[in-house]
């Protein structure tokens, strides 16, 4: 298990420094910050100060390794437009992302577990038509119409939650609400799935035959045999959240790191964008490895 | 109501399927007494166990639905409790043990956790149960019962798993224990350790045993009385030596007859040339060794039988022939090539000469070929018989040689009975008109009686086509019937050979001796006097 993992963490380090050689070539391919940040009648002399000022006028090939070397001293360099450490910027916009994906995930993952067991231990009955239903719907509906929808009857008819921005925890409300439609659907439907199989395995039978009553039948026998499929699908849907759900921040005006990644490659900040990049991927590469856990933790025949 | 333990009566039970309703039992009535052993004998599809698990209330319902009947256990009918007062009873009072132990028993626990659970459920405290498990799973016979609490069920090989089951089902000392085909799935020695545990502890506890089988030898073997159930229906019943000696029903009559290794023994022709000879074949698996200096020869016409436990080598010997997995050390020589050397190029025409059948036909045959794809695949492989009508003629011939009609040529394996799938496979094997087929536990899965046609139909093969057989099996019986030669195979080592009838008459090696003492013979009166002169179990 411990070997497993290890080889596992040399892998995504090694993904994560293609990652990065990728980032900074093709953005680099994108234009001249000098030309998008300076005023359009800028004259010559005042883009190669530019250029200079920020390393820019350096061959591409020695750009590359000052960056490598700052970026093993966790340096990433300034941001372009907010003039402070980019890895700063970046961690302030994660400690918004990270309890939102927090939150969302954790809300999804109970309900979706609870509700989808519960739906395929009565299979075909009122409750799994309902579950069915409702997860069709939330795994299909547009999560911008949604939020559009959610701001106009909450918000503005109701005044019940507060448009965007954030600040009190009802900030939190809406963003939350809309973030956990589509992953629930999604995952109630896995859950639902790989429970129905779980459940016609013969040692539930010998469960039934042993007196053990229904709700440890389905949430100790079955549900830990049918988690392995849920986690995998949990682990790409927590990955997306990582990243930043860059519509939802954007419409609630939420200052995470989906709505900051969009804003610095409109605007040619490289450092941030580069910075983004790597501490969203650093996160999915623990995210991965958690999930490995998870799966020796859960089954004993990976274990070994 | 009468004064049995557990008594089932007139019990109809109906499967609602898509395909219609099937009538899964039909009116069916037993009973088992205190310290009594019942069994249930049936072969696929015969419900006999779908009274068991209407007993434990484990039935799918939809589909089953009982139509009829009561089954009475301390004087109320089970069929009309409450779902809890069901469920209290099971484990505690009616416990049950099946058949295949690892899909049984739940993989991510430990087989401890999962024991323990039996009281705990029935709301005992966890460190009396902690103290009952340990004392059980001693009495069963698991070396170091403290370590076994911790391990997991694939930790274990399948007899232990099976013991692992009975203390589990023995840890609220239940008044009845059902066992729906225990040792099915374990070696023939093992098999007679396990049923020789039950008889034990029913002795100690003064259980009712109910045993559901399809196994003559385990009637023989350890029932008191049995029924014999034919699609759906009770047919028969009555002590076991009655049953055997005195059959009524055409059915039982039938199902005695088939049982193997009652015909004459068949000598071998050695005047044949020699068709294959393997020289000291070896092979390991990290330090697992499944063949050491495995050397033997096979006659043209001859039927070989390879015959061990499971881990034996048996089937790493076949795979090793046909260069499915490739031998570390030694040769095979075919009409005096080595197989084991021989150029990938080379090796394809050899192919066609050797062909092979496996256990399970629900598994070796594509599920989304159609039999006629199925049976001339191998044709496209070998760029044989190009025109289209002669395949279709040449697939309805060997269709109608196997048993099966020329129309099944269109359709799929799943629409055939486990024996009809066998059939399919061999007609497969036929097609590339080999010289070897070997067998690799073909008729195992089978139902006595269809297993009995296989086995004639590969006979006559034998005889009309001069097709020789390398037969791997671990039932005795069938070998005796069908084999020439026998070889017994130990740990990856041939430890005794010779003719069937010297193998069977005065086995030479103890552990062939062990085999055959425990191997059941359908007759009581034969199993009684071996149990009587200390061979049995």
């Amino acid at each position: 298990m411990f070997k497993l993992i290890g080889q596992r963490a040399i892998a995504s380090l090694l993904s994560l420094l293609g990652l990065m050689v990728l980032v900074f070539f093709l953005s680099r391919l994108t234009g001249d910050p000098a030309v998008l940040f300076l005023p359009i009648d800028a004259t010559e002399e005042m883009k190669a100060n530019f250029r200079a000022l920020h390393g820019l006028d350096a061959p591409l090939l020695e750009q590359f390794a000052r960056y490598v070397l700052d970026l093993l001293q966790f340096d990433f360099g300034e941001s372009l437009r907010k003039a402070r450490p980019a890895i700063d910027v970046v961690m302030e916009a994660y400690a918004w992302t990270l309890p939102l994906a927090l939150i969302t995930l954790s809300l999804v993952i109970v309900a979706a577990i609870v509700l989808g067991s519960l739906a395929a231990f009565n299979v075909g009955g009122f409750f799994d038509r309902l579950v069915s239903i409702v997860s069709l719907i939330g795994a299909s509906a547009p999560d911008f119409w949604i939020a559009i929808v959610a701001i106009v009857i909450f918000a503005i008819n109701l005044g019940w939650l507060p448009t965007s921005g954030v600040g009190t925890p009802l900030h939190w409300v809406l963003p939350v609400a809309v973030l956990f439609i589509r992953p629930f659907g999604l995952i109630v439907q896995v859950v639902r799935g790989s429970m129905l199989s779980a459940l016609s395995a013969a040692y539930v039978k010998t469960a039934r035959a042993k007196g053990v009553k229904n709700l440890p039948i389905i949430f100790v026998h079955t549900l830990r045999n049918a988690m392995l499929p849920v986690i995998t699908v949990i682990g790409d849907q927590a990955a997306a959240m990582l990243n930043g759900a860059v519509i939802v921040e954007t419409i609630f005006g939420f200052p995470g790191i989906g709505k900051l990644m969009i804003d610095s490659i409109l605007q040619r900040d490289f450092n941030v964008v580069l910075a983004a990049i790597m501490v969203t991927a650093i996160a999915i590469f623990i995210m991965n490895i958690l999930i490995d856990i998870a799966y020796g933790v859960l089954d004993p025949r990976i274990r070994n | 109501m009468s004064n049995a333990l557990l008594e089932v009566h007139n019990l109809s039970v109906d499967f609602h399927t898509a395909r219609g309703t099937v009538h899964a039992v039909r009116h069916v009535s037993w009973s088992v007494n205190r310290g009594e052993t019942l069994a249930i004998l049936g072969e696929s599809g015969s419900g006999k166990s779908v009274s068991a698990n209407a007993v434990m209330n484990i039935l799918d319902r939809p589909p089953a639905q009982i139509v009829s009947g009561e089954i009475f256990y301390d004087g109320q009918d089970l069929l009309k409790v409450s779902y809890e007062t069901h469920r209290a009873l099971n484990g505690k009072k009616i416990a049950m043990i099946f058949q295949d132990p690892l899909s049984h028993l739940n993989p991510v626990y430990t087989v401890g956790w999962q024991i323990v659970e039996m009281m705990t459920a029935h709301g005992r405290p966890a460190d009396a149960a902690r103290a009952r498990a340990l004392e059980l799973i001693a009495r069963v016979g698991i070396p170091d019962p403290e370590a076994a609490l911790h391990k997991y069920p694939h930790q274990f090989s399948g007899g232990q798993r099976q013991r692992l089951m009975i203390a589990m089902a023995l840890m609220l000392k239940p008044d009845i224990l059902i066992a729906d085909e225990p040792t099915t799935a374990l070696d023939v020695t093992i098999q007679a350790e396990v049923l020789a545990l039950l008889k034990e502890l029913q002795a100690e506890t003064g259980m009712g045993l109910v045993l559901i089988t399809h196994d003559l030898g385990v009637v023989a073997e350890i029932a008191d009385r049995v029924v014999v159930m034919s699609k759906g229906e009770i047919v028969e019943a009555g002590t076991p030596r009655g049953v055997y000696h005195n059959a009524q029903h055409p059915y039982t009559r039938q199902l005695i007859g088939a049982a193997p290794g009652k015909g004459e023994i068949r000598v071998l022709d050695s005047a044949e040339p020699v068709l294959l000879e393997t020289r000291k074949l070896c092979k390991t698996y990290g330090k697992f060794t499944a063949l050491h200096d495995v050397s033997l020869t096979l006659h043209r016409g001859q039927s070989l039988a390879v015959v061990g436990e499971s881990g034996s080598g048996k089937s790493t010997l076949a795979r090793a022939i046909l260069r499915l997995e490739k031998a570390d050390s030694g040769e095979a020589l075919w009409k005096g090539r080595d197989l084991i050397a021989m150029k990938p190029g080379e090796l394809l025409g050899v192919r066609r000469e050797i062909q092979m059948v496996f256990q399970d036909p629900t598994q070796s045959l594509n599920p989304r070929m159609s039999v006629y794809q199925l049976i001339s695949e191998g044709w496209d492989i070998h760029r044989l018989m190009p025109d289209r009508a002669a395949r279709q003629a040449k697939v309805a011939a060997l269709l109608e040689q196997v048993g099966l009609a020329p129309e099944h040529a269109q359709r799929y394996p799943h629409q055939f009975s486990g024996g009809q799938r066998q059939r399919i496979a061999i007609a497969r094997a036929l097609a590339l008109e080999p010289e070897l087929i070997i067998c690799d536990e073909a008729v195992s899965a089978l139902d006595v009686s269809i297993q009995a046609q296989v086995i004639a139909l590969l006979d006559d093969l034998r005889k009309r086509l001069g097709i020789s057989f390398l037969f791997i099996a671990h039932d005795l019986g069938v070998v005796r019937d069908f084999a020439d030669t026998v070889i017994v195979m130990k740990s990856g080592e041939i430890v005794e050979r010779g003719p069937t009838g010297d193998i069977f008459a005065a086995p030479q090696h103890p552990y062939t001796q062990r085999l055959l003492a425990a191997n059941l013979d359908p007759d009581p009166d034969i199993q009684a006097q071996r149990r009587s002169a200390g061979m049995g179990p």
